[in-house]
């Protein structure tokens, strides 16, 4: 019986619950002995001119080898925006030279001898700071008042779409509701922060161990920013304790660690704390959105309009770019007549954006989900009903969205169907009613959305595609590379299995390799939920043609016909038709030449994973406090290879996204100062907040790879959040309230329906 | 989040704890359960240049009744003031109190001479002992001395302690049976509270609501004239002078302040 679909345990697991993984930080190694400590001395003030830096203190100070600022950095790249439609005025150095613009951007360098000595040391130097105004509000930074990159003109980075908004769209409607709101900026927060380790070997080649999402572009990113040709570096990947998006290719800080060793001559070692990991890694999500929905009482909508004004941060980065993926899922599962959408990116002095789990897609769904619940809450009609009326019909064959999104399939009238038939629906808003009508100081809400994805994108250098080797040893057991990155996912487990269900080697006999570019030069890593759908599939084609290649040697050793030849799986053996004793094992095989093939898989296209959530919640309506009751989820990923696996994605996605709603939120004050750097401000969520969620089956197999598999990473930030945020204003909106902006923390649950109840909803 | 560098001495008694505080002067600060401390000292808000680590002296370690009191031990930590079956009898708004700190990690570690000695207004065992009237018993060169909760906390982490002094035990007056109630009002199960209310024997006391753990005197006073919980509850805000953060403003927290005494009143069986 094939393992695929089965809950084979991860076999990861031992060694992070016993051992422990090797992280960069602890790593040891030969190569890295004598290696010294980098401290980045950071900015403490959010926009400011540097007039000068006096490093005279620091030399004293003890265990100090050397300091460097931007004066000393000359040989190294400029950042500039990664596309070309980017303002490329809005440049970076690696260490800012004239001017500062968030609170934590690198200023100096120290090396000590031990990491400890670092944090006494950057305390003395001083930087001459002659302050500039702050720039926190998008509307501010919109109005160009002042100008972060006073030689780019303006601050905003780039737009996207029509350049003109059709002022015609909403002409059909008889009801039309628009309203801004907020999809906050929030920090990735990975267990394991940042970190590097470097050395220059002798043949002036960089070893560079980095936390990363997929060490190839690491590499590249790294290569880039040293000046350097990519074939000079190598990165190795150890243990990651968690990414999100902002471990994708690497920071400013991991450069200038090479850098330090290059110029020091020795191997040298960073890891930051918590503090700096809040201020100094890319923060996700930061838009400021405008739905307007219009159409018919009677549940039609007919038009509905997106506008987006990204947050870039202080430099333009991976996140100005996100705003192009919102617009390409705006009409997410709607069959909506006239759909428009425009979006904007502005840099503010704030720690600059990234990807995030979702990376622009939860955005779309936030938006539209809640637009949907306006919309119903208008005509007072029930949101689930409003959404039936406009669901897109299940489709089969490939559908363009209108905004250059082909879905590759869906059913998401089944996808909410059941969704509601598991949360017990009916018996949901009857229980609602009989609250309200009791005075219940605990408000029922539920909240639902639908969403559609894209998992799986194609890369810049082509169509979407994975490369893996798999290799059987004479001993019988197995290797397998991949170019895709786990960091939590459990790769390892999942793509031994799909080897093992060719080759029936045992799972715990295949080692899976991944994230040292000079043993797998290419790949694409780890994100976009691409991994299983790409880096699975050729793990299991790359199977599939060493058994092409082994039933050819069988043949010949054997001396038979290779058409004779019979794999029995469960001997890991070719066998001769009717002959029972004549065998040979791929790891005979394997023991008279090496057995290996490398394969790359190429996929047809995105795939467009799709589902519905239900959140149930109860407000304290004295209070404002929310509590997620109940979270009943439908993710369609396709066919699921390990339940345990997908499960663990999930749950995990799902609290996040519940966190969003509930909880998270980097804040700054007026004048720029980070007032969420450390997680007593950061209110990360814990198992203590959320209920154990309740995720419901549902596998439409996509076309596009012989696994049927489509993404499943980043389905819970994307469905969850709007789900509870729908929920939490559903509690309350018999008391008049219609909207309220995530976080939706007490104090501002209570304020709208005490707004509300003042009649200002 | 490396400490200033720090010279390290243990008291092995109260004795010890007060000659070193003598010796170090105000370069030296006691140490328990370092729950408060470490982390001021990582971010660089304190750095003594002495440690004096009191976390080790069990003789100080301890619940047990004393006459009309129970006596706690300064180095009693919250996990055991919680699951004490003493205080949970006798006086379980403090059990109770201690129970809600942080998570289990803290706890363990936490002591409730350190909490109070800290004297962050916005802590749970600090309101415990206002709203109880408890004393804290403390030792200096000169010997001990008892100071009541309403003369204790002084203002932002701020107490009646001398430098040279150290508490060696809380005092509280057995209550069994006698109803009360706790309010803490938190975003998540391991936070501080955004604002608590606790209340036994006509007494309230409000978390978060100041500088200090503040009587809602008000409330108190309405209480004793007969009023109802909903009434009295009604004036628990006034004269508290809130400070306002992300979590809250201060006109949110006047309203929580309200809400939560008189939930706390509720359950110490106060009739509306
Ligand atoms: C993650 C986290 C969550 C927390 N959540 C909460 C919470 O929800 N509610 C809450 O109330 N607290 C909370 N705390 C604080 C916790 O209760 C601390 O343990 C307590 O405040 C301090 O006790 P300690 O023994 O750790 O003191 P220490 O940190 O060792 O010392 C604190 C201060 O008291 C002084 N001190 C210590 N002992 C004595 C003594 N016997 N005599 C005189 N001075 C002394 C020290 O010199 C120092 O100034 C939390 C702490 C953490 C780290």
């Amino acid at each position: 019986m094939s393992i695929l679909g089965t809950r084979v345990l991860r076999t990861e697991d031992p060694k992070f619950m016993t051992t422990g993984g090797v992280y960069t930080e602890d790593l040891v190694d030969e190569r890295l002995t004598g290696a010294v400590y980098v401290t980045f001395a950071r900015s403490p003030i959010a926009h400011a001119r540097i007039n000068g830096i006096d490093t005279s203190a620091v030399r004293d100070s003890d265990g100090v080898l050397a300091v460097f600022t931007a004066a000393d950095v000359t040989d190294t790249a400029t950042l500039r925006g990664m596309t070309r439609d980017i303002n490329q005025e809005m440049t970076q150095t690696l260490l800012a030279s004239d001017t500062v613009r968030y609170v934590g951007e690198p200023v100096a360098i120290v090396v000590t001898e031990q990491a400890y000595q670092g944090e006494d040391a950057a305390d003395l130097i001083d930087v001459d700071y002659d302050p500039l105004p702050a720039v926190i509000d998008l509307h501010d930074a919109e109005s160009d008042k002042t100008l972060l990159f006073p030689e780019a003109g303006s601050n905003t980075a780039v737009r996207y779409g029509p350049p003109q908004l059709d002022e015609h769209l909403f002409d059909d409607c008889e009801v039309v509701v628009s309203r801004e709101i907020v999809n906050q900026r929030v920090a990735p927060a990975p267990m394991e922060s940042r970190s590097a380790a470097a050395v220059w070997g002798e043949d002036g080649r960089l070893v560079a161990w980095i936390p990363n999402q997929g060490a190839q572009g690491t590499r590249a990113a790294l290569a880039a920013m040293l000046k350097v040709s990519p074939d000079k570096v190598r990165i190795i990947t150890p243990d990651v304790g968690g990414a999100f998006g902002a471990k994708f290719g690497a920071d400013p800080e991991h450069a200038l660690v090479a850098w330090t060793a290059r110029r020091l001559g020795r191997p040298v070692r960073w890891s930051e704390t918590r503090y700096e990991n809040l201020m100094g890694m890319t923060h996700g999500r930061g838009q400021l959105q405008t739905v307007t929905i219009g159409g018919r009482r009677d549940g039609t909508v007919l038009a509905y309009r997106l506008e987006v004004l990204q947050d870039c941060g202080g430099y333009p980065r991976i996140g100005t770019l996100l705003p192009s993926l919102t617009l390409l899922m705006t009409p997410g599962t709607y069959a909506f007549a006239k759909v428009e959408s425009a979006a904007r990116s502005v840099v503010t002095t704030t720690t600059p954006m990234g990807a995030y789990r979702g990376a622009g897609r939860p955005e779309a769904t936030a938006a539209v989900e809640r637009a949907m619940d306006l919309f119903a809450a208008e005509i007072g009609m029930d949101p689930a009903e409003v959404r039936r009326r406009n669901l897109l019909p299940a489709f089969t064959e490939p559908r363009n969205n209108g905004f250059g999104a082909l879905y590759d399939s869906g059913d998401y009238a089944t996808a909410l169907d059941r969704a509601l038939e598991a949360a017990g629906y009916g018996r949901l808003r009857a229980e609602q009613v009989e609250r309200r009508a009791r005075g219940d100081v605990k408000a029922l809400g539920i909240g639902i959305a639908c969403y559609v994805e894209i998992t799986g994108a194609g890369a810049e250098s082509g169509d979407p595609h994975e490369n893996a080797t798999v290799e059987v040893h004479p001993d019988g057991s197995a290797t397998i590379l991949t170019g895709t990155s786990p960091h939590g996912q459990g790769h390892g487990t999942a793509w031994a299995m799909l080897a093992s269900d060719e080759l029936g080697i045992p799972v715990e006999r295949i080692t899976v390799r991944h994230g040292d570019t000079d043993l797998i030069p290419e790949g694409g890593g780890t994100g976009g939920s691409r991994s299983l759908q790409q880096g699975g599939a050729a793990v299991r084609q790359a199977s599939q043609e060493l058994l092409e290649v082994a039933r050819d040697r069988a043949a010949d050793e054997l001396e038979v016909d290779a058409r004779d030849l019979r794999f029995d799986v469960d001997r890991s053996a070719f066998t001769v038709a009717g002959v029972q004793q004549a065998a040979v094992s791929l790891a005979d095989l394997a023991g008279k030449e090496r057995l290996f093939v490398r394969a790359v898989f190429t996929a047809p296209g995105a795939t467009f994973p799709f589902g519905a959530h239900v959140a149930v919640v109860e407000v304290d309506t004295e209070t404002g406090k929310v509590e997620l009751s109940r979270l009943i989820a439908v993710d369609d990923a396709g066919t699921i290879l390990n339940p345990l696996l997908a499960d663990g994605q999930r749950h995990g996605g799902i609290a996040q996204g519940a966190a969003q709603a509930l909880l998270e939120e980097v804040v700054y004050d007026a004048d720029g100062n980070p007032l969420t750097a450390s997680f007593a401000d950061y209110p990360f969520l814990s198992a203590t907040e959320v209920p154990s969620f309740e995720l419901v089956d549902m596998q439409t197999p996509t076309t596009y790879n012989p696994l049927g598999a489509k993404g499943i990473g980043e389905a819970g930030t994307i469905g969850a959040t709007p789900a509870v945020q729908n929920a939490v204003v559903d509690a309350v909106s018999h008391l008049g309230v219609r909207h309220i902006d995530m976080p939706t923390s007490p104090q501002t649950v209570w304020r709208a329906i005490v707004s509300a109840s003042e009649g200002n909803a | 989040m490396i400490t200033s560098p720090f010279d390290f001495v243990t008291a092995r008694s109260a004795e010890q704890a007060v000659a070193l505080l003598g010796e170090y002067g105000d370069d030296a600060k006691l140490l328990a359960g370092g729950h408060s401390l470490l982390p001021m000292m990582k971010v660089r808000l304190a750095a003594p240049a002495v440690l004096v680590d009191i976390g080790g002296i069990d003789e100080l370690a301890y619940v047990r009744l004393d006459g009309d009191d129970v006596a706690v031990g300064a180095t009693t930590r919250h996990a055991a003031v919680a699951t004490s079956a003493v205080l949970r009898e006798q006086v379980p708004l403090l059990a109770h109190a201690a129970g809600l700190v942080g998570d289990p990690q803290v706890r363990h570690r936490g002591t409730i001479g350190g909490s109070l000695a800290h004297a962050d207004p916005a802590a749970d065992l600090p309101v415990a002992l206002s709203a109880l009237g408890g004393r804290v018993v403390v030792q200096g060169p000169a010997g001990r001395r008892e100071i009541g909760a309403d003369d204790f906390f002084q203002g932002y982490f701020t107490t009646a302690l001398a430098e040279d002094e150290l508490i060696v035990e809380v005092r509280l007056a057995r209550r069994p049976g006698q109803g009360w109630g706790y309010e803490k009002f938190t975003r998540r199960a391991n936070d501080w509270a955004i604002v608590a209310a606790a209340t036994v024997g006509g007494r309230v006391s409000l978390a978060n609501m100041g500088s200090q753990p503040v009587r809602a005197l008000s409330t108190e006073q309405a209480l004793a004239s007969g009023s109802g919980a909903r009434d009295a509850a009604a004036l628990a805000a006034e004269g508290t002078r809130p400070g306002e953060d992300m979590h809250g403003d201060a006109e949110y927290r006047r309203h929580l302040a309200r809400v939560l005494t008189r939930r706390a009143l509720a359950s110490a069986g106060v009739a509306d």
